[in-house]
């Protein structure tokens, strides 16, 4: 698995070259720094550790700082790993770029936490439909969830029956995503369709 | 913020539409792909609103079309309008004319912009 991690910047709309309008996200993708480098002798499998976003030393562990000092890079926001990462060989402290990864047309992965919503009814968190009427006896009920079971059998509501609570928020993987652009100098690279999270939020993007 | 700019500068193909404001009557001559042959269709109507910024940018152009209204958003920046021709300066009082929504016959009409000379 390649990616990068990014930072969603935004959306906007290009052209194509058939003249349609072209809704699209910006990710700020890298410059990411390999701080760890694991492989089958010594972790027992292959990976590569990177990092991204500047952190500040006092908000950084004593133990991550080590970990960053032994990369000769200073303290990055956000670690993670990637298994079998085999676009390039890198090794500790080389800079990882989008455009060594990812090209115009390629189809990716984006990974990000979706909008917290907080507590939601279920017509949005489930996409019930509730009542389509607001006459004919009703009252408060438009967005209810109506029944939740039967009576004295089974005399308990199943678990995992919808209903209303904490919405968003959640991990989320969208795939299939194109690549419409790679801008290199600035570290852009623009996403076709929407990516999951709020603007300034960390998203992963993978091949 | 930035971004979005950089990128839509990078993307901006140029497309450069005669000045015009809400309240003037336009032709909007736009391609339509049909298959594999392209025609141009006219849109001719008048402006109710020009909204958004950058690439983005799109104005709404309405008309009547037998007695019905008609309304359609056109991206400013698109590259399938072929030619915008103004063919009247309305002058107006507000930036968004939807209050021509409920009007009808007479009372929707605009009054023309006029030039006095130097």
């Amino acid at each position: 698995m390649n990616g990068i991690i990014g930072k969603k910047i935004g959306m906007t709309s290009i052209f194509d070259d058939k003249g349609r309008n072209v809704a699209c996200t910006v990710v700020e993708a890298g410059p990411c720094v390999v701080t760890q480098v694991k492989n089958e002798d010594t972790d027992g499998y292959s990976a590569i550790q990177i990092g991204y976003g500047e952190a500040k030393e006092k908000n950084t562990s004593n133990q991550m700082l080590g970990h960053f000092d032994a990369a000769k890079t200073t303290p990055k926001r956000k670690v993670m790993e990637f298994r079998n990462f085999d676009a390039l060989e890198k090794s500790l402290g080389d800079t990882i770029t989008v455009d060594e990864i990812f090209a115009e047309g390629d189809k990716i992965a984006a990974v990000g936490t979706t909008k917290g919503k907080g507590f939601q009814g279920v017509v949005k968190r489930h996409n019930f439909r509730g009542v389509n009427d607001a006459t004919h006896g009703q009252h408060n009920r438009q967005r209810a969830p109506g029944s939740i079971g039967a009576a004295s059998y089974p005399a308990k509501v199943f678990k995992g029956m919808r209903m209303a609570g904490r919405t968003g928020g959640n991990r989320v993987t969208v795939r299939g995503l194109e690549v419409l652009k790679v801008y290199p100098e600035k570290n852009l690279i623009l996403v076709k369709g929407a990516v999951p999270g709020h603007k300034g939020g960390f998203v992963i993007l993978e091949k | 913020m930035d971004a979005i700019k950089f990128v839509q500068e990078q993307n901006d193909q140029g497309t450069k539409l005669p000045d015009f404001r809400p309240g003037d009557n336009v032709i909007v001559s736009y391609r339509i792909r049909e298959g594999e042959k392209e025609r141009i269709q006219d849109f001719r109507g008048d402006v109710l609103q020009i909204s958004g910024e950058g690439l983005t940018k799109t104005f709404t152009v309405r008309k009547m079309s037998s007695g019905v209204g008609v309304e359609r958003i056109f991206p400013l920046n698109s590259p399938l309008i072929a030619e915008l021709k103004v063919t009247k300066r309305g002058k107006v009082r507000r930036a968004k004319l939807f209050y021509l929504r409920g009007l009808v016959g007479k009372k929707a009409r605009i009054k023309e912009r006029t030039f006095r000379g130097k």
